[in-house]
């Protein structure tokens, strides 16, 4: 399923893209129409004219078994890398190069063949998908039987039938179902990954036809919009023709059944295919999201760029040389070397392109193609890792994290910014229920424990005797509450959810369900109270409010409507409520007049029923409908942190990173839920950038004041950095809302004094710790991550969100992580990485990503540093052997060189290389800005690896030069040749690098002893069997024996040893000065680690973030003192109000300790919320007001 | 419409209510293994100062007596050299050397005396040394055909393409072909003592055991070598001789056991030289039997090399136009020198090996005591610093 779940990856963004483009514009392309059954409209109302609609087909496979290696090939060969490949293995099969076209084509082949047989696997798999889906049977209507047939046949405008637990086969229109409310219940876990059940609709007209022979009476035409990749949208009309008099309805997604979806909980349905195979929802979203490129690839592609001309300039300076070093005839061609008579008539400029060509042949290994299937196969192996991470598993939801692209592990260690959600990422999007507040008046909840209203514990009423007419406002706002809302009750499905809590039971109305439309709640005196539902005005996110219109059983029309505050207030006529910073739902009604609903009734089912623009059209509807509220009250809910979202926000900050909070919540809320997350500390310096204060300024000179502000205290700070007094005032945070935001990003005009604020914006920015955003619009989400982004150093981006508002910034980032919240699936959908909560970010780029940068750089540079020692000799060679382009080493040693004698123990280090522990890594997060910017790969470092391999190879040729230069170094007087030189220079080759990484080695487990020594012996054993015998298929005999004479001959041994000695000799030297001179903080922490030193103050600490401390949210203490101070001013009360704190600390002793409460660690709480109340002070004195 | 259409959240509250489905969901729960954890069991070295300091000091201390003793080694190797390439007029083989019109019936001798200081005991290994010689030229080195070195007969009859230009001459397969093959050194060197009473021995050579013993038995091989009655002359009917050897290869040697492809010299020359100034071995002198006298005691000696008259064809002017009485190498300026010497366990005289032992030793020890300062001085620093803050 989770295979299946990635090819859906990218559904979004191209709605997103869609709707981007589409803004304010005709959504409508065009049309088709679909004759139910086939069948033909009664003559006379339109033209029957049959639209060709594909059959129902899918088709996932990438190749036919025709076709598969030609495409195969191309679009391996598309690759740079390999098409790099098979340009140099052409060139060794069309001119006479020094190694054989083996060396490279054997390379190329077996990489080439393992991923086309990879691939065709994975093709062999989806074809096979591909006929079990198309040939599973599906039951069609046809002449009023059901009739089986195969999922392929089915076509457009077929009568399907679908029983429990089926699978939809297409797209379908609900036409009917078993049950008699014309409802269906729907699991969508396989194509968003929402597990709920969701309700689907019949047609109003339709829903009675429910046997087969009625459903085949149905004589009606669908016109609906052709097919379009968004999951969540669909416009169309039903015309059903009943006595010749055709009836138009409205259809909506509401009644699309969308392929891929589960039937649940209904016994059967009856539904119209609208759209069949390739063209179904799900199919269309089978396009997979465009590839992100980590910092790593870069610097790789850069320094391949560097050693691509190393290899030409050798390549040209060889040519060169040669041609100088020829000019003589008698080197050119001594008597004893004769050319062909071919060769010889060749032209001159012929011979030195082809000498230019063996030469690029002879040293083309500089860039191995191993090392881009080894970076791959690290990538692909590594990832699992963080799937399989115990920490990173999440028992409440039952998800692990999940990689939906393993190519950026390693950017998870080089975030800077990370962009973060607030609402479901560091909070639980978990309403709790604080309080409500009806007329003025204020309802809390006499306990609350855990969330939960404590059994038996009713409302305790503040405001004794409320006044008859505050009774009936009470009683309207709890029928309100039941009765505004779009919750199904279930037989089997119990509504949870705290609000819901509340509203059932503990207030004295609970909502029963939802019978033939109409809804009953049971009240106070346990009656049941019957309204019917006429009309719902569905929650939209611009709107941020929905409504019901109901008719009570006494005839009166209500339209209730529940809301954010926001969009609430501006409607309201009369009412009052009491508001506070917390999130608040208000709720208001309106009656109705019967010639007002004929009005609605018009308005909405002529939005309804337009085909284009429907969406405008209704939203213009319900902005007519919902106005003149009466407000009858609110109902004040806590989203509580996540568990340890303060702890991971406080280590990021510590690794150096900057964390902004998104949010399109309120500014008060938000503002809140940093203090609490510990974004804010109370000694954060709080600039604000907001409506409010460009209203009193313009934009420019509030800009330019906190631009001054900014820099100034910077002077200061390191001034005091100087003076030992830094720690305090260093600190900022800003606040800037979405409407800022968008001045601030407008384009310069053209008059001169506007300047360009982007500039000093980022200028601000980069100088705060933290950056809080509020009231965003998604798309400005993005628009921000784009904004740091394009900034001029060019940091390293990470959007991290749970909703469908996070896609875009989640799409733009370099790393998007999506977090598997309760709104649905398509963030993590969009996400290269998801995982269950915030919290498991920190593992996640402290350890993950910590790791994986290690470890790829170290490969990176470790792979060209071998390459380096590999080919340097072969090109000192040149200058021993005329120029005349031999290899210093056998063929077979070229050949497997890269791929068997030194890549299995860099292959395993990538995987598994601990440089410090992980728990040290969680421990000491300041351990991550040793890694920050990309610093274990940039150019001095690389430099570095260079020299080294160079020394390295020059090392090992001149050692084996002087060892050879005219004398013998056996005891039988007898004389080695060219290739006994070349093995002796491989030897020590193939030792050296494989114990400079053993040097490099800080996590020895069996597996590396295993593959390293094992490595080694292999190539030991390799030589011995390769001049073991003498091979029959081979031309040449060269390799006889030489290995084993060389290691017959004591001198040998000792040369091998010494150069390997000297060697490593300078490697090591620079690793033990550098970190006895100048350790990086990892090394200090290797150090205490290697010698058992770890303080025991971090055990503490550890110990401490383990203690089950979650976070809670000062700010309800603090604005219990604003507040009352408001409430004082309203001349409601003026007694210090003792409610708020009183619960709040109980809810402290309660909510967080009751395992067994541990007063030591208590007391730095209280020290914070102390804390937390001066910064609320200071950030009051601030000029913030609550808006 | 209901709750399936919410995408949006913000501040409305709503919640779309997720029901976990128990059975599922156990199994996404990661194995708790070792591996997977990534914590499985390791040793965690780390190189610091102090713990390299041993090893530096162990290197040096094991280094430096090697290196003592290979260099005290190889200077008791004894050697001796002689040019006799016979550049100069004052050389006695500058005569020879020269390519003047010759009789070649009778071989050119040119005699060199020379005088060993000291005795040479034991094996004495006589080498002839080649220099400016690309033995390691890559058209040269791949220009052989190893299957018909092997015995293969089709390889004999048909050589591969890699001996181009010399693989036939006047359409007869040359055997053995290549190039390498084609320019076999070919002078011959003789070695007498001169008696201090005035008679002239000629020191007896071996040929045999030149040549690495697995080449001889197994990599070489005459055609039809597991036949009974081999006739090495019948054998090569239908081949040709290299164009610049005087004598067929099945004459190479009269007995049979050095004869045709398995000749030593052959095989010796056969194996290519990794640089341009190479030696071969040529002959040894073995130690007397009874052991008392030196192999070589100290006195005078005269070397005496037969040149045996040489046509080396240049195809490229594609005509006679040298005829060379010795092995030509003064066209690419390069020397022809006989070399004497005794041979240790470490081979023959090599003062490389010592004195880089001997360096890379006193490095490593030198290091160690900067090692130690260092580690003395920061390792204090370190321990009393704190660790992150």
């Amino acid at each position: 399923m989770k295979a299946k779940r990635n090819r859906y990856g990218g559904c979004y963004r191209r709605g997103l893209e869609a709707a981007q483009v589409c803004v304010g514009e005709e959504n409508w392309v065009d049309s088709r129409t679909i004759y139910i059954g086939q069948k033909e409209p009664p003559p006379g109302t339109e033209a029957f004219i049959q639209q060709r609609f594909p059959d129902n087909r899918i088709v996932s496979s990438k190749y036919t078994f025709w076709n598969f290696i030609p495409k195969n090939m191309f679009e391996q060969f598309r690759r740079v890398a390999n098409f790099y490949f098979l340009i140099i293995f052409l060139v060794q099969l069309i001119i006479d190069t020094p190694t054989s076209p083996i060396t490279s084509g054997l390379p190329l082949f077996f990489v080439i063949t393992v991923t086309a047989i990879k691939q065709g696997y994975e093709d062999w798999l989806r074809h096979k998908a591909d006929n079990s889906v198309n040939q599973c049977p599906v039951h069609v209507v046809q002449h009023g039987k059901v009739v089986r047939k195969q999922s392929r046949k089915l076509r457009v405008g077929d009568v399907v039938f679908v029983k429990e637990n089926e699978t939809f086969p297409c797209d379908l229109i609900l036409l009917s179902t078993s049950r008699d409310e014309g409802i269906c219940y729907v699991t969508t876990a396989s194509l968003d990954g929402e597990s709920s059940h969701k309700t689907y609709f019949a047609v109003q007209d339709t829903k009675a036809y429910n046997t087969e022979q009625e459903v085949d009476s149905i004589h009606a035409t669908i016109e609906c919009e052709q097919p379009q990749p968004d999951l969540y949208k669909f416009v169309g009309r039903i015309n059903i023709y009943m006595d010749n008099e055709p009836v138009a309805r409205p259809l909506g997604s509401e009644n699309l059944l969308l392929r891929g979806a589960t039937l649940k909980n209904t016994e059967y349905i009856y539904a119209v295919a609208i759209y069949t195979g390739m063209e179904t929802k799900m199919a269309l979203n089978y396009q997979s999201k465009t590839q992100k490129r980590s910092a790593v690839e870069k610097s790789m592609n850069a320094y391949l760029v560097v050693y691509l001309f190393i290899l030409i300039s050798k390549a040209f300076v060889n040519t060169v040389l040669k041609y100088v070093w020829q000019a003589d005839p008698n080197r050119d061609e001594p008597w004893y070397n004769d050319r062909t008579e071919s060769e010889r008539q060749r032209h001159i400029v012929i011979r030195a392109f082809t000498d230019f060509l063996a030469f690029m042949v002879l040293f083309n290994y500089i860039i191995p193609v191993s090392m881009y299937v080894t970076v791959e196969m690290q990538k692909f192996l590594g990832s699992y890792f963080i799937m399989w991470d115990d920490e990173m598993f999440d028992e409440e939801l039952g998800e692990r994290a999940v990689v939906n692209t393993s190519d950026l592990n390693e950017e998870l260690g080089q975030v800077e910014y990370v962009f973060t959600d607030k609402t479901g990422t560091l909070t639980e999007n978990n309403m709790e229920f604080i309080e409500c507040c009806v007329d003025g008046h204020v309802y809390v909840p006499h306990v609350i424990l855990n969330g939960q209203v404590m059994p038996g514990a009713g409302m305790d009423m503040i405001d004794t005797s409320p006044g008859p007419e505050a009774r009936e406002h009470e009683e309207l706002f709890f029928r309100a509450l039941c009765l505004c809302h779009t919750v199904q009750v279930k037989e089997e499905e119990t509504v949870d959810g705290i609000k819901h809590g509340i509203h059932q039971g503990k207030l004295g109305f609970t909502y029963l369900r939802l019978k033939d439309s109409h809804m009953e709640i049971l009240n106070r005196e346990d009656e049941i109270e019957r309204f019917e539902l006429l009309e719902v005005l569905t929650f939209d996110s611009v709107r941020r409010r929905m409504s019901v219109i109901v008719r009570s059983s006494s005839g009166q029309l209500y339209l209730f409507c529940k809301g954010a505050d926001s969009s609430i207030f501006p409607r309201v006529i009369s009412g009052k409520v009491e508001q506070e910073g917390l999130r608040t739902l208000c709720v208001a009604y309106r009656l109705l007049s019967p010639e007002q609903y004929q009005e609605v009734c018009h308005l909405l089912s002529g939005a309804k029923l337009a085909l284009q623009d429907r969406d405008r059209r209704l939203a213009e509807a319900y902005d007519l409908i919902e106005k003149d509220l009466i407000l009858l009250g609110a109902t004040a809910v806590e989203d509580r942190l996540q568990e340890k979202a303060a702890d991971t926000i406080e280590s990021l900050h510590k690794a150096g990173m900057k964390v902004w909070v998104l949010t399109g919540d309120k500014m008060e809320t938000a503002a809140a839920t940093c203090y609490a997350s510990k974004l804010f500390h109370r000694n954060t310096q709080i600039l604000e950038l907001t409506t409010k204060r460009t209203e009193e300024q313009s934009l420019h000179d509030v800009l330019f004041d906190l631009s001054r502000t900014v820099l100034r205290q910077h002077g200061g700070m390191t001034r005091d950095t100087f003076s030992g007094l830094s720690g305090d005032c260093t600190d900022y945070g800003l606040i800037i809302d979405g409407a800022t935001l968008s001045a601030v990003m407008r384009p310069p005009q053209e008059d001169s004094n506007s300047g360009n604020y982007k500039e000093i914006f980022l200028e601000i920015c980069r100088n705060c710790s933290a950056v809080l955003c509020c009231r965003m619009a998604p798309l400005q989400k993005a628009q921000i991550v784009k904004l740091i982004k394009a900034s001029k150093e060019h940091p390293i981006t990470l959007a991290i969100g749970d909703g469908a508002n996070d896609v875009s910034m989640i799409l733009e980032a370099h790393v998007g992580v999506g977090i598997m919240g309760k709104e649905g699936r398509q963030a993590v959908r969009n996400s290269d990485y998801a995982i269950p909560k915030f919290k498991h970010l920190k593992k996640m780029l402290l350890v993950h990503g910590h790791y994986y940068y290690i470890r790829i750089s170290e490969l990176v540079q470790y792979f060209f540093y071998k390459n380096v020692c590999f080919i340097f000799p072969q090109f000192l060679y040149q200058f021993f052997c005329g120029f005349s382009q031999q290899p210093l080493y056998d063929t077979a040693y070229l050949t497997l060189y890269n791929i068997s004698f030194t890549s299995l123990p860099i292959l395993l280090y990538s995987l598994i290389e601990q440089h410090i522990n992980m728990d040290i890594l969680k421990k000491d997060p300041s351990l991550y800005r040793d890694i920050a910017k990309n610093s274990l790969l940039r150019w001095p470092i690389f430099i570095y690896w260079t020299i080294l391999g160079v020394y390295d190879a020059i090392v090992m040729f001149f050692g084996a030069y002087f060892l050879f230069d005219n004398t013998t170094f056996t005891s039988n007087g007898q004389m080695f040749g060219n290739w006994t030189f070349g093995t002796l220079v491989f030897t020590v080759l193939v030792f050296t690098v494989t114990f400079k990484l053993a040097l490099d080695t800080h996590y020895w487990t069996w597996i590396n002893h295993f593959v390293i020594w094992g490595s080694l012996i292999f190539f030991v054993v390799f030589s011995l069997l390769w001049g073991g015998i003498i091979w029959p298929f081979l031309n040449y005999q060269r390799m006889y024996y030489v290995f084993m004479q060389m290691l017959s001959s004591g001198p040998a041994w000792l040369s091998i040893i010494l150069l390997i000695t000297a060697g490593l000799l300078p490697d090591v030297l620079k690793k033990v000065i550098w970190r006895a001179l100048w350790p990086t903080t990892t090394e200090r922490i290797q150090m205490y680690a290697g010698f058992g030193y770890v303080p025991t103050l971090l055990d503490n600490a550890d110990k401490l973030y383990k203690g089950h401390l979650s976070e809670f949210t000062p700010l309800a203490s603090l604005q219990s003192k604003a507040g009352s101070q408001r409430r004082g001013s309203g001349g409601q009360r003026n007694a210090p109000n003792p409610r708020r704190s009183e619960p709040f600390s109980k809810k402290t002793m309660f909510t967080r300790w009751q395992r067994t409460p541990d007063y030591c660690t208590f007391t730095p709480l209280l020290r914070f919320a102390d804390g937390a109340r001066n910064s609320r002070q200071g950030y009051a004195q601030g000029g913030q007001t609550s808006v | 419409m209901m709750a399936s259409s919410y995408n949006a959240k913000d501040e409305d509250g709503h919640i779309t209510v997720t029901g976990p489905g128990g059975g599922t969901l156990r199994s996404k729960k990661p194995e708790n293994t070792a591996f997977k954890q990534q914590r499985l069991p390791a040793w965690q070295p780390i190189l610091t100062a102090g713990t390299v300091l041993p090893a530096f000091f162990i290197i040096g201390l094991i280094f430096i007596p090697i290196g003592i003793g290979l260099y005290v080694t190889s200077n008791n190797i004894k050697e001796f050299e002689v040019d006799y390439t016979g550049v100069d007029m004052s050389s006695p083989c500058f005569n020879c050397s020269q390519n003047f019109s010759w009789n070649s019936t009778t071989p050119c001798t040119c005699t060199i005396p020379f005088f060993l200081e000291q005795p040479y005991e034991s094996n004495v290994f006589m080498y002839y040394g080649l220099s400016n010689f690309y033995q390691n030229h890559r058209r040269y080195v791949k220009s052989r055909d190893d299957s018909q070195l092997n015995g293969d007969m089709t390889s004999l009859k048909e050589p591969s393409k890699e001996c181009e230009p010399y693989a036939y001459h006047d359409n007869k397969p040359i055997a053995p072909c290549g190039a390498i093959a084609n320019s076999m050194f070919n002078d011959t060197l003789e070695l007498f003592y001169n008696d201090p009473n005035g008679t002239k021995v000629q020191i007896p050579l071996t040929n045999i055991g030149i040549a690495w013993w697995t080449d001889k038995h197994v990599k070489f091989k005459n055609p039809g070598a597991g036949e009974a009655n081999q006739n090495l002359t019948a054998v090569f009917q239908g081949t040709t001789k290299p164009l610049n050897w005087r004598r067929p290869v099945y004459e190479l040697d009269a007995a049979a056991n050095n004869d045709g492809f398995i000749n030593e010299d052959f095989i010796v020359w056969m194996r290519t030289a990794a640089l341009p100034t190479f030696r071969k071995l040529y002959r040894i002198i073995k130690s007397p039997s009874n052991g008392m006298m030196p192999t070589m005691p100290r006195g005078n000696y005269t070397l005496e090399v037969v040149y045996i008259t040489t046509m080396s064809k240049n195809l490229g002017q594609n005509l006679f136009n040298q005829l060379n009485p010795d092995y030509p190498v003064r066209s690419f300026e390069g020397r022809k020198r006989m070399i004497l010497s005794t041979i240790s366990w470490m081979g023959g005289k090599n003062p490389f090996l010592g004195i880089a032992y001997i360096t890379v030793g006193s490095v490593c020890f030198f290091l160690g005591v900067v090692l130690l300062i260092i580690h003395h001085k920061c390792g204090n620093r370190n321990n009393s610093a704190d660790i992150s803050n």
